[in-house]
């Protein structure tokens, strides 16, 4: 089961392509994180993901095959863009009233307790809230449509650190109860690698890879050993980033397996998530950058599966 | 937690129930509540100005009914009362029948260009696009509830003008007014000219994604299609065509639009062919000395007059408004049309 498939996905505005030939899954239930610099196309896939935005090459699904915007889709997907759009001159009453109208799920009970233990007034105008205030508005009136899908484009971005915290134990236990699996773009890479389970890098437009957190962590390792054996001990790996400093050589390489042999006088550590999207996320030298990034995610995906 | 996704959620048919359009009541008046409020609190300004000046016409016009028309026989009395009227409040009849003309569009223009185009302006379409009752249905629902409101709006200010604006009507009959001005102001073209005008509004500011240049666009094409309108009218097939009745005297009734609507006439000479210049403007000279003199037509020539009786009024308003109906519609289809084709 998954949220979203795409396949050969792309999106060109003018003559730029700002998300291009992207083929990837997020499996149903896990919290998947979509991370990358700015313009490298997060939005753009979510943008797509809601129904906001079509294709302009490949294809997107959502839910199992339904077509993105599709009254299914709209249905059991809720989507909380960038900076939190709200009604300014309404209420968040009235912005929870509106919303339960527009629905045909709407958990009015859930919505207002949640706000009453923000201390987020119903009678205040949306557009004088704080703009973390905004952000906690605009996901309990999404959590509270009672979704399959939870889209959040860069929720964490107007939040303070316990906002945050406070935020994602939120998503996290709606999760838990509803079962709802959640797609979250952010830059805050420390405080994804404890939430996500799933993880998706994007760079300049295109998949650099994605794969549950566990089997991408258990994948890769940073062999170090002596700069002298270093491209030889390369052209062995697959490897994601060629670090040397003086007489060592770094190596954050993949393998199929966590337990290959190691070459004589090398050594293996294990790496964070964080890492290895970082590593994911630079140096356009590497190897696997060369490589089509397609490939990448398929053979991940299909290690996790 | 991937255990619960299947048992938990109780809605998983294959189409699900869509969101009754009745939710859109409450959506379109909360979100549109400035126009809701600000369109009937403009309209009733202006309909108490109306009533005021409308009173003192009526009154001014009662004392005056009874004199003659033509200017050669009226007393003393008669010409200070026809002077009085004329000075007045003709003046000010004059101004709101210009604004009158230009209602429609400043209404349509006022509640159609931001209805869409505000959603993308505040990025709110984001929101509002991605909710479970669709966006299209949106659409539809703030398109028809709203129009309709600015629709019977319209109508009843119209109403209200008809009657401030008759005597006028009634005095001004003498002088040949033209009647395009006073037809478009009246009974279904006004109300419906309203609602052309809101969904090009709707229209334009979902093409320029922008409230106020879809204003101003508004205010071209309402002017265009006023002006094809005009061009049409003359072929609507309920035109009358008459010889010699120069002079009609069938004076409007109160409560009627009255004198016939002349579209145009010719001089024809023995046989039928077409009169010389010279006779044309011999004829249109005579005719010109005031409508109600006799106008010598030399022997053997006929005038032609071809009009829309007062009876065929409604008919008429039957037919513009049909086609502007029509034209409204498809509008406002190619509205949702955009909305549904808009992508970020």
């Amino acid at each position: 089961m998954n949220v979203i498939e795409t396949d050969g996905l792309g999106k060109r505005y003018g003559k730029s392509w700002a998300l291009l030939d992207c083929t990837l899954t997020v499996p149903e239930g896990t919290l998947a994180a979509l991370v990358g610099p700015n313009g490298s196309g997060k939005s753009t896939l979510m943008n797509m993901a809601a129904g906001l935005s079509v294709p302009t090459a490949g294809t997107l699904t959502v839910l199992d095959g339904q077509h993105a915007g599709s009254p299914v889709a709209l249905d059991e997907i809720a989507f909380m863009a960038q900076d939190a759009p709200v009604y300014k001159n309404l209420s968040v009453a009235d912005m929870l009233h509106l919303t339960s109208n527009l629905n045909r799920r709407f958990d009015e009970h859930f919505a207002k307790a949640r706000l009453a233990d923000l201390g987020i007034p119903l009678k205040k105008k949306s557009g004088k809230l704080s703009g973390g205030q905004q952000s906690q508005v605009a996901l309990t009136l999404a959590l509270a449509r009672r979704p399959r899908l939870l889209i959040l484009d860069e929720p964490l971005s107007a939040l303070d650190p316990i906002a945050r915290q406070d935020f994602m134990a939120t998503v996290m236990t709606t999760m838990a109860d509803e079962g709802m699996s959640v797609l979250l773009s952010s830059h805050a890479l420390a405080e994804l690698e404890r939430v996500a389970d799933y993880l998706i890098v994007l760079g300049d437009g295109q998949l650099r890879i994605a794969g549950h957190a566990e089997d991408l962590v258990a994948t890769h390792r940073v062999l170090t050993g002596p700069v002298t054996e270093a491209d030889r001990c390369a052209e062995q790996h697959a490897v994601v980033q060629d670090k040397r400093a003086g007489a060592q050589a770094h190596l954050l390489v993949r393998s199929a397996r966590a337990d290959d042999p190691v070459p004589p006088r090398w050594e293996a550590h294990p790496v964070s998530l964080e890492e290895l999207t970082l590593a994911y996320l630079r140096g356009p030298g590497s190897q696997a950058q060369r490589k089509s990034p397609i490939t990448d995610s398929i053979e991940v995906t299909e290690v996790a599966r | 937690m991937t255990a619960l996704t299947t048992t938990v959620r109780p809605s998983q048919e294959a189409t699900p129930r869509p969101v009754p359009w009745r939710r859109m009541i409450w959506v379109t008046w909360r979100q549109h509540r400035a126009t809701f409020i600000s369109v009937p609190a403009v309209l009733a300004a202006a309909a108490i100005l109306l009533v005021v000046f409308g009173l003192r016409a009526h009154h001014d016009y009662a004392a005056l009914v009874n004199c003659p028309l033509d200017p050669g026989k009226q007393s003393g009395t008669c010409s200070r009362l026809m002077a009085n009227f004329n000075s007045g409040v003709w003046p000010l009849a004059n101004v709101c029948s210009i604004l009158m003309q230009l209602a429609p569009v400043l209404l349509g223009a006022f509640a159609g260009a931001p209805l869409l185009a505000r959603e993308l302006e505040s990025g709110t379409f984001r929101y509002a696009w991605t909710q479970g009752f669709g966006r299209e249905r949106q659409a539809i629902a703030k398109l028809v509830l709203l129009g309709l409101t600015l629709a019977v709006l319209a109508w009843a200010f119209s109403e209200l003008f008809s009657w401030f604006f008759q005597p006028f009507l009634w005095v001004e009959q003498m002088n040949q007014m033209s009647t395009e001005a006073v037809f478009d102001t009246r009974g279904l073209v006004f109300p419906v000219f309203t609602l052309v005008s809101f969904v090009i509004g709707a229209f334009l500011g979902m093409l320029f994604r922008r409230s106020i240049p879809a204003m101003a666009a508004t205010l071209g094409v309402y002017l265009v299609i006023r002006l094809l309108a005009w061009g049409v009218r003359g072929q609507y097939p309920l035109t009358l065509v008459t010889r010699n009745a120069w002079q009609f005297t069938a004076y409007g009734t109160p409560g009627q639009p009255g004198f016939p609507w002349i579209l145009n006439s010719w001089v024809t000479g023995p046989g039928g062919k077409p009169a010389s210049p010279s006779i044309v403007s011999q004829v249109q000279l005579s005719l010109g000395g005031g409508g109600n003199q006799p106008v010598s037509v030399p022997k053997g020539y006929t005038i032609w007059t071809r009009f829309f009786p007062a009876s065929h009024f409604w008919p008429m308003q039957l037919i513009e408004a049909g086609w502007l109906l029509v034209l409204a519609v498809a509008i406002g289809a190619a509205a949702v049309w955009l909305v549904h084709r808009r992508a970020v």
